[in-house]
């Protein structure tokens, strides 16, 4: 059973870890990943891939990345469309986007910077 | 929608867009009325009685991105072809509340789902907003409110690993108990 004095325990080890993020931190750009999360998001299983960024993102202890969520992108049809704005960079859009290709966006585009080609709104012209 | 979980998170999702800082989340079944009652007060802006007429209009929207809206007749629809209703009443700088009734037997109802995801990515999402998630089978209830929680918590954020992780595992495991499962 989970309990409230669980909870007191945790604060105590995060409030630890807030100190020392806010320290590395410094003044560095942030990327920001942004899910539709309007009806046509919802409907098409933006729930779990909004859910599956936010813990990647914290299991892997990523600085400077932020999950949020925004409305209607206005192309309904590739949803669940994740948008993802990193510093400098040109926005990179995910579209039909499911839990189990998070993995591989976070590692090769957020950590390395190397978008997935293949998930993006630019893999339909081919 | 597949599972009524997503309606009612896109439907939560307009007392957030309406500035809302109190939200409150009723999930109400009764088993032997084979009854579900789902309802979502907030404090939000309201709407006109313009607006609450004609919100159950598929053409009625506020987005600017395209002229449709379907957040609310797909709720209304989920609830009716069960043979259950939608009720939705709203005042002006006061709030809305929007509820919708469920028979549970009827062979169109919408299983919840998986509303522990919903009640979990609306508290992280929004950590600004207060919530008050009641789910209750007939005598069996969990109330979460998140300003107990935050009061805990003081400055460390829900989306904190560990505090995620803990919140998950307490809503599943309350959600468990209320449905008469393992303790």
């Amino acid at each position: 059973m989970k309990t409230l004095e669980e909870l007191l325990a945790i604060k105590a080890k995060a409030q630890a870890n807030i100190t020392t993020r806010e320290s590395a931190d410094g003044s560095a750009e942030v990327t920001r990943i942004v899910v539709g999360m309007a009806t046509c998001g919802i409907a098409a299983g933006a729930r779990p891939v909004l859910n599956g960024f936010v813990e990647e993102v914290s299991k892997r202890n990523l600085k400077n990345v932020t999950v949020s969520q925004t409305g209607c992108i206005g192309m309904c049809q590739y949803e669940p469309i994740v948008e993802v704005f990193a510093p400098g960079k040109e926005k990179v859009t995910y579209i039909k986007m499911t839990p189990d290709k998070i993995a591989r966006v976070v590692a090769d585009h957020i950590v390395n910077g190397n978008p997935v080609t293949e998930y993006t709104v630019a893999s339909l012209k081919e | 929608m597949r599972e009524l979980s997503l309606n009612i998170l896109d439907i939560t999702e307009n007392s957030v867009s309406a500035g809302a800082s109190l939200i409150e989340i009723d999930v109400i079944e009764d088993t032997s009325l084979k009854t579900l009652s789902v309802s979502i007060r907030d404090n939000g802006r309201g709407m006109s009685e313009e607006m609450v007429e004609n919100v159950r209009d598929p053409f009625c929207t506020t987005r600017t991105t395209r002229k449709v809206g379907m957040g609310i007749p797909l709720f209304k629809m989920a609830a009716e072809m069960t043979g259950g209703h939608l009720e939705l009443s709203s005042r002006v700088g006061v709030g809305t509340v929007i509820a919708a009734h469920f028979k549970t037997d009827s062979i169109d109802f919408t299983p919840l789902g998986d509303i522990d995801a919903t009640i979990l990515t609306l508290i992280t999402m929004h950590e600004e907003i207060d919530f008050v998630y009641r789910f209750k089978i007939d005598e069996n209830e969990f109330v979460l409110k998140t300003s107990e929680l935050k009061a805990i918590l003081g400055e460390v954020s829900f989306n904190d690993i560990d505090v995620r992780m803990w919140l998950k595992d307490y809503i599943s495991e309350q959600t468990q108990i209320i449905r008469g499962g393992v303790t």
